[in-house]
């Protein structure tokens, strides 16, 4: 084994020296793009081989849990190599923003690209592409016209049997986020509450695993993210008929269904701040919309662009109009909120 | 004295972490105080009591009955009950639920026989669900250790038992047992940090331990320094729990005499008992998950697996290799300084450099890239001098990485090399002394001989934790440089689980070789062939 092991040590030598290969500067101005995302690599990469087959600029990826590269960030400063944050959840966009990671830009294309209620005031961060989250319910149990509104779910009728996502879920608290710019936090609280009572069992780590038992008849309704209703009618197409989506909150002055955001932002230290932004308006264009979001079911931003085959069966809807900035930013008392009401 | 520059690779990023303790958060704590830390205390305490008993009882009994004993199929399982090491921990967290929850194809089996599923357990939260996750996961660490133990024990001190009037089972428990103390209280000591430190396994099924409030301050309070100071309240309760460890252990001395030892062949019901016990502890820790993985895995490895599966293999064993060999050297340093200098200083040099275990994964990641890249901004600074027009100097490369990954898992290869280094007599160095051998022939003829097996089992479990390992290699590598574990990592947070097991199977099977050469090499008892 000594001989095994002084090979190992030795190779180990050799190729620590040899440290990963590091792209040198470009002369010319197809500058490499940096990406530090937090969007999955197999998500986001067929877009980015797009724009690099496109206009030949080479972009450099690096994907990481959110809130760890939002904190590497931090950290390297000003000698990042980073362009553009691409992150998830309009609550992670706030912070970056807040921190001061992000820089203003101005843009002509994006704006027209992207509708107010989904882009930063001050243009620090962009949304690349929406998802929404909605009532699901066994179409064998509940009439659609039972439902209405996330609020109405806190009604005693529908004790035992509510589906909820775990309150350390961002999506869950980006959801009472936007209550609670609603209705503030007494009313919030009592509808949260209201939820709590109404579980038919434990709270779910999974979307996915919260249909699934939609469909299996543990519980009648729930509250889950519509990409992962496309992901499993696309392995499954008859899941539809097992588990049916209700649009919420349609009706009039009850201000439309819960979006949520994957978006984007030029870093404030850029190495090359005119590639970022040009790769930003290119993602936003009608053309590549479509690619970033059809596989993953998700709505595009720009309203210009038709969803996904399966997305747009489901119909259109009313969609909340809160800026995404203001939702964002009461992530932390949402979070305050679900912890005294015991929703964990 | 001499440990000092290891510890230094430990403290620097725990040091960072604390050093955010100066900042006061009054509302975050009072928050925290009222409706957070009560319950994930009470938690986190009973986890780590059910946890600990359950990894003992589990892993205690085998090692006793795979090192000691003989029965059939003992040689297989001597190295495959080790296999559930190479299953991260949260795939099979969810792997569970997956098959044994309402809507999995058991309890549906159920409703469609019976018309009820109702008398199925809570799989999906609640202590006794993470438990068993956490007990099949990390068993191995004591399974090992004890192993080690009760293989290089020696008959002696049981025969004398005997000729004393003990029964053997009597023997067993009031002289094998206790002999294996140091050994056995390490590797609980492993799986209590492991325990502490998880996230993953007790996310998925919706836990909340420490970890959680931690996180919760962090990324959803956006309160870095509460949760640093939460985070600095963890490493001094494991400081604590090493205090004790020590304790436990207490003055005793572990040497053998000769390590030779027969093993007792198993008669009766016991010969079928036994091989019955550890197929079934097999099958469900290791067989059932990695046949679901497979399951999943073959509905999407064609549009998955593609020639970046090398690299990601290849970049894994990369890691894995070379920082289970710097750990295992640093660990045998430090089990050199610890049996020799029993100073104060040295004692908490020791301490301190094996707390990065007990730390939740992204706090140590963040912990260790700070000072990293500040570092690289002095030194790009410095190498701009010399027309140097990169950014990162220091950041990305694998030495880096590696001393990363060397501070989060110094522990493990230390406790293993250090519980074999009880063994070896102060007779039998000072006979090498009095023949005038040097210190560092010694080392190689006396030490490194006598202390293979305690240094295989730490090398392999270093090696398969690194292959498990997502944090620090996230946050450590440089672009398009991915391992197995960062495939694992992205495909799981977005509940991609059925692609995730691609990669976890690929995990498996490179865990595999090692796990069957290294537990054959500890089978081999020095000095028996002598």
């Amino acid at each position: 084994m000594q001989p095994l092991r002084a090979l190992a040590a030795t190779l180990t030598v050799c190729f620590a020296a040899i440290a990963p290969a590091k792209a040198a500067d470009q002369a010319d101005n197809k500058q490499p793009v940096t990406i530090y995302s937090s969007r999955i690599e197999a998500l986001l990469k067929p877009t980015l081989d797009r724009y690099t087959k496109e206009t030949g600029v080479e972009i450099r990826l690096l994907t990481d849990n959110g809130n760890a590269l939002m904190e590497r960030l931090a950290a390297e400063g000003a000698s990042t190599p980073a362009d553009l944050l691409i992150t998830v959840d309009v609550g992670n966009l706030w912070r970056a923003a807040d921190r001061g990671l992000l820089r203003p830009v101005q843009s002509e294309v994006l704006n027209r690209n992207i509708p107010d209620s989904m882009r930063d005031p001050d243009g620090r961060w962009y949304g690349l592409s929406r998802r929404e989250r909605t009532i699901f319910y066994d179409p064998k149990k509940v009439n659609p016209s039972e439902l209405s509104t996330y609020e109405a779910l806190a009604d005693p009728k529908w004790k035992g049997k509510l589906c909820l996502r775990t309150g350390k879920q961002t999506y869950t608290q980006s959801l009472v986020a936007m209550l609670l710019s609603r209705y503030g936090t007494e009313k919030t609280e009592e509808i949260v509450r209201g939820w709590v009572n109404n579980l038919a069992t434990d709270v779910f780590t999974s979307d996915s695993k919260l249909l699934e038992a939609i469909a299996a008849g543990q519980c009648e309704v729930g509250i889950a993210n519509t990409y992962y209703y496309g992901r499993l009618i696309n392995r499954d197409p008859e899941f539809k008929n097992k588990v049916a989506l209700f649009w919420a909150n349609q009706g009039e002055g009850e201000g439309g269904t819960h979006v949520n955001l994957s978006g984007g932002g030029i870093t404030r230290h850029a190495k090359n701040p005119e590639g970022a932004l040009k790769f930003l308006e290119w993602i936003s264009s009608e053309d590549a919309q479509n690619g970033y979001t059809h596989g993953t079911f998700e709505s595009p931003v720009n309203p210009r662009v038709e969803a996904d085959p399966i997305v747009k069966a489901w119909g259109t809807y009313k969609a909340d109009n809160t800026n995404a900035t203001q939702v964002g930013q009461l992530q932390p008392e949402a979070i305050l909120l679900l912890d005294r009401v015991g929703y964990r | 004295m001499f440990a000092l520059p290891i510890t230094l690779l430990t403290v620097i990023p725990l040091a960072v972490v604390a050093a955010y303790f100066v900042y006061p958060q009054p509302d975050v704590w009072a928050h925290l105080s009222q409706y957070v830390l009560p319950r994930v205390l009470l938690n986190t305490a009973l986890l780590m009591v059910t946890v600990g008993i359950g990894v003992l009882a589990v892993g205690v009994p085998l090692a006793w009955l795979t090192a000691a004993c003989e029965f059939p199929g003992r040689r297989f399982f001597s190295w495959a009950l080790m296999l559930p090491l190479a299953i991260p921990a949260y795939v099979l967290a969810f792997v569970q639920i997956g098959i044994f929850d309402y809507a999995g194809p058991v309890q549906t089996l159920a409703r469609a026989w019976f018309g009820s599923s109702r008398a199925f357990p809570n799989v999906r939260s609640g202590l006794w669900a993470v438990t068993i996750v956490l007990v099949m996961a990390l068993y191995p660490y004591v399974y090992l250790l004890a192993r080690n133990a009760f293989r290089t024990q020696g008959r002696r001190a049981l025969e004398a038992a005997q000729t004393l009037g003990y029964s053997p089972r009597a023997a067993f428990f009031r002289v094998a047992l206790p002999m294996a103390r140091p050994w056995i209280i390490g590797g609980l000591t492993l799986v209590l940090m492991e325990t502490l430190a998880d996230f993953g396994a007790v996310a998925v099924f919706n836990y909340d331990t420490f970890t959680t409030a931690i996180y919760k301050s962090w990324f959803g309070l956006f309160n870095l320094p509460a949760a640093a100071q939460l985070a600095s309240l963890l490493v001094t309760f494991v400081l604590l729990l090493a205090a004790f460890e020590q304790r436990m252990r207490g003055r005793r001395q572990y040497q053998v005499a000769s390590a030779y030892s027969p093993r007792i062949v198993l008669q009766g019901k016991w010969r079928y008992i036994a091989p019955l016990s550890c197929g079934a502890v097999l099958v469900a820790a290791f067989v059932i998950p990695v046949v679901q993985l497979v399951i999943w895995a073959a509905e999407i490895w064609r549009e998955d697996l593609d020639t970046r599966y090398w690299e990601f293999v290849w970049n894994s064993l990369e890691l894995a290799l070379g920082t289970s060999t710097a750990a295992i050297v640093l660990a045998l340093l430090l089990a050199w300084v610890r049996r020799n200098y029993r100073d104060r200083v040295s004692r908490w040099a020791i301490r301190l450099s094996t707390l990065g275990y007990a730390v939740p994964g992204t706090v140590l990641a963040v912990g260790v890239f700070i000072p990293i890249a500040w570092m690289d901004e002095r030194l790009v600074a410095l190498a701009r001098l010399t027309g140097f027009s990169g950014y990162e100097i220091l950041k990305g490369t694998l030495l880096t990485m590696m001393l990363a990954l060397v501070a989060r898992f110094l522990a493990v290869a230390f406790h293993s090399a250090d519980s074999a280094m009880q063994r070896i007599s102060r007779n039998q160095e000072d006979a090498a002394r009095s023949l005038g051998l040097s210190t560092p022939e010694i080392l190689r003829r006396l030490y490194l001989p006598l202390l293979r097996p305690g240094l295989l089992a730490g090398f392999l479990l270093v090696f398969v934790d690194v292959l498990k390992e997502m944090p620090i290699t996230l946050m450590t590598r440089s672009f398009g440089w991915d391992t197995l574990s960062v495939r694992i990592f992205q495909l799981t947070s977005e509940s991609m689980w059925e692609r995730a097991a691609l990669p976890a199977l690929f995990i498996v099977m490179v865990g595999l070789l090692p796990v069957m050469l290294i537990v054959r090499q500890t089978e081999q008892v020095p000095g028996s062939t002598s």
